[in-house]
């Protein structure tokens, strides 16, 4: 049995087909990608399947769990960790408060270790820490663990927002364009980052991607998304060969 | 602190100020304690024939601002008295104990914090209490800042820590202060209402402490009305229905016979007095503290900060706003119900616009997220309020414009998002 799972999940937005007739299998330790033009739905289906939007069809399971119907911050906590296409941090906190915050779910000292500072709380707090550094260290931004998140570069804010998706402890990161706006030496270190957390991890990662380099050199397979419907999956050689998807991207050629 | 990144900004006054202030950088907290405690005590022995010999008349209640407004001739001596009881003793003592303060402080951190910590406030504790006894007034202004600074905190947490704009602490303070007073004058007061008491005065200890906590409890249960709301909406909707919820609260009072309509409640016991304040405010400071440093009272700043982004990060978004307005209008209620014990009677006019104005300017005023800002917009405000008196309908032209200018140069409030380290406080300066 897959890791995740996605049997003909269609989604609609009112009148407009959004997602169409989409299957996914993931196994654990995969990478695996989805392109596509813009518009095509691919964050649509990042959204289904976390929790913030309820597909109209299909279901959705994760190691056997079924996910249709719960709130995202319980799909978040069985272990789908993301990041989103524009950053979402939270402005105010430091780096490390980002990362501890993700751990939201394990926290166990409960409202009566808030109200009072117990013990218990103490020590929880200074594990969680302590784990946060350690995925701080993996991504390479330990030395910002103090800042403010307002006053970093974009590349390590990318770095940050991963860092924060793992410290959920999940089974399946996804990432959704983990390149956007960066410049080639960021991008070449992202691609290490996610090889590295890869390797040291063991999880799957699921990730939307526009530049195509990455996408052929990460992953194992990838799908092509074009107006909500896969029209090709496969190798990455299988993709880059496949005419329909020359044409979503490139336009026909006149003369066929 | 803040007068050292004065003089990175230039300007000779600045400098002189910061040159002046040189010698204190490293007085510890605990010195001040000791000086201030010196500094009222010194009042109480020599104050009277002080001011006598100033030409005062009498003790100036706060610091003389309300004699300088009222008779201006009487200025010079009044600053004569302010720098002769607390300024020069203060400096004095704290410059003098500095080293022997640090060794202190130092001394008393190697036990836990908590020793530390009480000693700080029991000095500052006695100083207060001294301070207050010199006259009703200046007590009574004294208890009303300290509940000021427990509402105004609690309303920080809504609207500072979890960026809601929330207008329904004036419906928290009249529950609050109904559910106490309900207990207290029912059965311990000779009430025309109620009737004659029925239980001793005496046992106010032991129910003082619970009717305040039904208030509590009271204004918990209520806030659900705003909490289950704030699910689906956001911003100036929930502002309105948080602004709702305080009108509902007032004429629902105002339509109920049994506490007396709008009449309101008096003949409340005299129970609380400066140490149940105290002991109250503190409790409540401390435990909010608490909260909103933990990783769980963070969460309200990552739902304030981007909502979406929390609940991917396995954030229970829905209970953390539901704790917060419950934990929130809690405090709110045990302020209520210490109001209505200090003033001695209620009534639900009390309980309308205008102390949500004074409530929200507080917040807005001391800063945003952050309990310093609560603790200095409150007692700013009050000292202010009350310093201002004298010049009666101008007061409410002043203090608005204040208001205003702080807007303007500091738009999230004086002291905003500033962590309250209690062991930097109370650590030796080094």
């Amino acid at each position: 049995m897959a890791l995740l799972e996605v049997k003909h999940m269609t989604h609609y937005f009112g009148g407009l087909r959004a997602v169409h007739d989409y299957n996914l299998a993931i196994e654990a330790g995969q990478i695996r990608g989805l392109i596509g033009p813009n518009g095509a739905g691919k964050s649509t289906i990042f959204n289904l399947i976390t929790g913030v939007y309820t597909p109209t069809e299909g279901e959705i399971t994760l190691n056997g769990v079924n996910l249709i119907g719960r709130e995202q911050h319980e799909i978040a906590s069985m272990g789908i960790g993301r990041t989103f296409q524009n950053l979402r941090l939270w402005r105010h906190m430091t780096v490390l408060e980002h990362i501890n915050m993700a751990n939201y779910s394990h926290i166990t000292y409960g409202l009566i270790g808030a109200f009072f500072g117990t013990p218990a709380r103490y020590k929880q707090e200074a594990e969680i820490e302590e784990k946060s550094h350690r995925l701080l260290k993996l991504v390479g931004a330990d030395k910002f663990a103090d800042q403010k998140v307002t006053n970093l570069p974009y590349g390590i804010l990318r770095r940050i927002e991963m860092a924060r998706a793992l410290a959920v402890e999940p089974k399946i990161l996804f990432l959704d364009e983990p390149t956007a706006g960066m410049n080639p030496e960021e991008l070449k270190e992202m691609m290490s980052i996610i090889r590295h957390v890869h390797a040291e991890l063991g999880l799957a990662i699921f990730l939307i991607e526009h530049r195509m380099k990455f996408v052929m050199e990460l992953c194992e397979r990838i799908q092509t998304l074009v107006f909500g419907e896969v029209i090709a999956e496969g190798t990455p050689e299988e993709i880059q060969n496949n005419p329909l998807v020359i044409e979503a991207y490139l336009g026909k050629d006149l003369d066929t | 602190m803040a007068v050292k990144t004065n003089t990175s900004t230039t300007g000779a006054k600045t400098g002189r100020l910061a040159k002046a202030w040189q010698p204190f950088t490293r007085v510890s907290m605990l010195s001040w304690l000791v000086g201030a405690f010196a500094a009222v005590i010194l009042e109480q022995l020599v104050g009277r024939p002080l001011a006598y010999m100033l030409g005062l008349g009498k003790i100036p209640v706060l610091f003389g601002f309300v004699m300088m407004l009222k008779t201006p001739l009487l200025i010079p001596s009044a600053i004569v008295y302010v720098l002769l009881i607390y300024i020069f003793p203060i400096a004095i003592i704290a410059r003098l104990t500095t080293s022997v303060g640090n060794k202190l402080s130092a001394w008393l951190l190697r036990y836990p914090m908590a020793v530390s910590a009480l000693i700080h406030l029991i000095l500052l504790y006695g100083t207060l209490q001294i301070w207050g006894s010199i006259n009703d007034y200046r007590n009574l202004v004294l208890r009303l800042t300290f509940i000021a600074i427990l509402v105004t905190l609690s309303l920080n947490i809504i609207n500072g820590y979890m960026g809601e704009f929330s207008c329904s602490t004036p419906g928290f303070l009249a529950l609050g202060a109904y559910g106490a007073s309900v207990i207290s004058v029912s059965m311990f007061a000779n009430d025309n209402l109620f009737g004659p008491a029925i239980f001793p005065d005496s046992w106010g200890v032991f129910v003082f402490p619970l009717a305040l906590l039904l208030g509590g409890i009271i204004a918990a249960i209520g806030s659900l009305v705003v909490a289950i709301p704030s699910f689906r909406t956001r911003g100036d909707y929930l502002a309105i229905i948080s602004l709702a919820f305080t009108f509902i609260v007032k004429s629902f009072i105002e339509n109920l016979e049994v506490v007396g309509g709008p009449r309101g409640l008096s003949s409340q016991p005299d129970w609380a007095n400066f140490t149940v304040v105290f002991i109250w405010v503190t409790l409540g400071v401390w435990i909010m503290n608490n909260f909103v440093r933990s990783t769980m009272g963070k969460a309200l700043n990552a739902v304030r900060d981007n909502e979406v982004a929390a609940d991917a990060m396995t954030v229970n978004t829905r209970r953390t706003k539901m704790v917060a307005f419950m934990f929130s209008a809690f405090w709110a209620g045990i302020g209520g119900g210490l109001f209505a014990h200090v003033l001695r009677y209620v009534n639900p006019a009390t309980f309308g616009l205008q102390k949500l104005a004074e409530v929200l300017a507080m917040v807005y005023f001391g800063g945003l997220n952050s309990v310093y800002g609560s603790i200095v917009g409150a007692v700013g405000f009050n000292l202010l309020s009350e310093a201002l008196r004298p010049l009666e309908i101008y007061k409410w032209i002043i203090i608005p414009v204040l208001l205003i200018l702080v807007m303007i140069f500091r738009p999230t409030g004086l002291i905003a998002f500033k962590e309250f380290d209690v062991h930097a406080i109370i650590a030796p300066k080094e």
